[in-house]
């Protein structure tokens, strides 16, 4: 289950989806007023992001709200507006307009499953017009079909004739993650697919996840804030902080050896079972800018500890370690010298 | 866990005492037995956590405690004693003059708990000025430095913003100082995190902490995030079904349950620095709370569970090291503590050689 070279694989075609300079831009509010105002109006929710997801691997996005992981996913799935930069999915560049197919294998869970199933559908009729719609198996097999996804995801035949609301959280996100399976994807992307679970119940869906995996050799991308159900399900983390990805690298590479201020920062934070001591300050203090007004140069630099002159003028690229190619940080000062970038304690106070 | 010196309190007994509390919900499909018969105390100057699932009654209990549960809801029994008071019996206009001075609370969403239409400073000198009869000038004074000290970066200014102009973590930091502002006794938290950035989790964490150490205030910490729970308190308490699971100091708890429900909790969340092949959820769904299972709440999911399980209701049982249990069978939660380490350590030893 290691996936480690990220370097074109001699056994598949490369990787399954390369995004490169990927951007999504909304409005906010009326351009007009915001010119008479003098404020930006444009919000960068993604703004050129660079990305590989190599096949067979579980890919995991982290980063706070506002960083813009949600809106990656949605334009990796086609349902967010692209502004600006392509995707290749499979060797082909993939259209704004997506054609049948290529939506078909790209597949998306959502993070509350109360509200992304239709209340009025059954769990059969959301099934059987998903396959008739797109042809996936002949009419005559789509009821077995149905029971055989069901089964896949462990619910029982009886789920068939049910509604939504007769179902608790954890499975409604199974009769959701079926109906994406439904469509036969290759990459399925999951938006925070247990945030909304109790804790009992999100280990059954992890578990799940993990297990289609392995069955279906199932390329998966996951959308988490949550470091510890990222280290437990994926190959291979990516950070993003405002709308960049400032680093990326195999999961546990990445959690031994950060190299950006900002996921060492972000490691640092998580609570453990292992009751600590909250004497010291914090290891990052201040909120995230806004989307909207996103520094020059560095887009951390405002709350780094490292921050210096370079990082004002240069926006740092996301570059490859001196040891292994695929770790990659988007840092002045990453992969100088073994241990030497580790911010000593808040330095930036306010 | 450290003796805290009670700070000036006139009893040395333990700040707030809940005696079996019960609370009852009435629904159009029958009366919920939200909270039944549970019973911890919080000591001067510690932190208890309030652990449990969607469902378990922790919200409730807290709820009942600060008396603001919703009309549907009351309790039926128990009582709920703050510093040698019982507050069960106590009216509205009662109420009002302890909460503020002598327990306070921190909401989950900040957002819909402050006022949207007043500047956050009147917000935060409110209190002090009902409660304390504080002039204006020294009210504003106070919360002045109320939100120096919970670090709101330029408070001369800030305090004239409204709720929305603040970011979550600083609305969340309002909240903290509208709960300090008359200097309270207990402060009771609702989830005050859960809706939180990790990083910004992190500094309101630290916050509480240092405030608490400093003003040796009490707090009970609702939430269902164990990690939260085991960075901020000292004693934890496990609710399952409305009932105590289990109860005892957190250290104690979370690395070496006694329940099998603690330790179904524990293990089925991913630890970050413990990752293991697989979670192991508990199977089935918590119970219904109109119709409970007779016996041990808990024993249609329980991996231990024998027959007298589904006859004997468990009492809390005191255990040695200030902890108690709510199971009839604890010793199989130690046998199976005793015998996963052994095949850790056994693991370990063939990796090694």
């Amino acid at each position: 289950m290691s996936e480690q070279e990220p370097a074109m694989a001699a056994g598949g075609k490369g990787p399954l989806l390369t995004a490169s300079k990927l951007s999504v831009t909304f409005t906010v509010g009326a351009a007009f007023g915001a010119r008479i105002r003098k404020e930006n109006f444009l919000l960068r929710a993604v703004d050129g992001v660079d990305l590989e997801i190599q096949r067979g691997e579980a890919l995991a996005v982290v980063g706070e709200s506002g960083s813009g992981k949600s809106t990656l996913a949605r334009a990796l799935t086609g349902i967010a507006p692209v502004t600006a930069g392509e995707m290749i999915f499979d060797g082909r560049k993939l259209a704004a307009r997506r054609r049948g197919r290529d939506r078909r294998r790209i597949q998306m869970v959502f993070q509350d499953p109360y509200s992304s199933l239709n209340p009025r559908l059954t769990v059969g009729s959301m099934l059987s017009e998903l396959l008739k719609v797109h042809k996936v198996v002949p009419r005559s097999e789509v009821e077995s079909f149905s029971r055989e996804l069901l089964s896949l995801v462990g619910l029982s035949d009886e789920a068939l004739t049910a509604y939504p609301r007769q179902f608790s959280g954890g499975q409604r996100q199974r009769v959701a993650i079926a109906r994406a399976l439904a469509l036969r994807p290759d990459l399925l992307i999951a938006d925070e697919p247990v945030s909304a679970l109790d804790v009992s119940v999100q280990a059954t869906i992890l578990n799940l996840l993990r297990d289609l995996r392995a069955e279906l050799g199932l390329t998966l991308m996951l959308i988490s804030h949550n470091l510890a159900v990222v280290r437990h399900l994926c190959d291979r983390v990516a950070v993003m902080y405002l709308g960049r990805i400032v680093e990326v690298a195999p999961t546990e590479e990445l959690f031994s050896n950060p190299q950006h201020p900002y996921t060492q920062a972000l490691l640092a934070a998580i609570p453990t079972l292992e009751p600590g001591s909250l004497d010291e300050e914090p290891a990052i203090t201040g909120d995230p800018p806004s989307p909207l007004n996103i520094p020059s140069g560095c887009r951390f630099r405002t709350r780094c500890p490292l921050a210096e002159q370079i990082c004002h003028d240069q926006d740092p690229e996301l570059r490859a370690g001196p040891a292994s190619a695929g770790h990659r940080a988007a840092c002045h000062f990453a992969f100088a010298a073994a241990g030497a970038a580790a911010p000593a304690g808040g330095a930036g106070q306010d | 866990m450290t003796a805290a010196v009670s700070p000036g309190g006139a009893s040395a007994g333990p700040m707030l005492q809940v005696r079996d509390l019960h609370v009852r919900i009435a629904t159009r499909r029958g009366t919920v037995r939200a909270v039944d018969g549970v019973s911890f105390e919080v000591p001067r100057g510690e932190a208890l956590g309030l652990v449990g699932e969607s469902g378990s009654g922790k919200s409730m209990t807290l709820r009942s405690i600060l008396g603001v549960l919703p009309p549907e809801a009351s309790v039926t029994a128990g009582q709920i004693v703050l510093d040698g008071q019982d507050l069960v019996p106590l009216g509205q206009n009662e109420l009002n003059r302890i909460r503020g001075p002598k327990m306070s609370m921190i909401f989950q969403e900040p957002m819909s708990a402050l006022n949207p239409v007043m500047r956050v400073g009147a917000q935060i000198a409110e209190g002090p000025m009902l409660h304390q009869g504080l002039s204006r000038g020294k009210a504003a004074e106070r919360a002045l430095d109320l939100m120096r000290r919970v670090g709101i970066p330029h408070p001369e200014r800030r305090m004239r913003s409204y709720p929305h102009e603040f970011s979550g973590g600083m609305r969340q930091r309002v909240m903290i100082a509208i709960a300090l502002s008359c200097e309270p006794e207990v402060i009771l938290c609702d989830e005050p995190t859960t809706a939180l950035d990790v990083t910004i989790q992190d500094q309101i964490l630290r916050l509480l902490a240092r405030l608490c150490r400093e003003s040796g205030v009490s707090l009970i910490f609702v939430t269902h995030d164990l990690p939260v729970v085991a960075q901020i308190c000292q004693q934890v308490a496990v609710m399952y079904g409305g009932r105590l699971a289990e109860c005892g100091p957190v250290r104690d708890v979370l690395h070496d349950p006694r329940h099998p429900y603690t330790l179904g909790l524990v293990r089925s969340a991913p630890d970050f620095d413990n990752v293991r092949e697989s979670l192991v959820p508990i199977p089935g769904a918590p119970p219904s709370l109109i119709t409970p299972p007779d016996g041990c709440r808990f024993h249609p999911r329980c991996k231990f569970a024998e027959e007298d399980c589904q006859v004997i209701e468990p009492p809390m049982r005191p255990l040695p090291g200030g902890r108690a249990t709510a199971c009839l069978h604890y010793e199989r939660t130690i046998e199976s503590l005793e015998a996963e380490r052994a095949g850790q350590s056994l693991t370990a030893a063939e990796d090694a050689s």
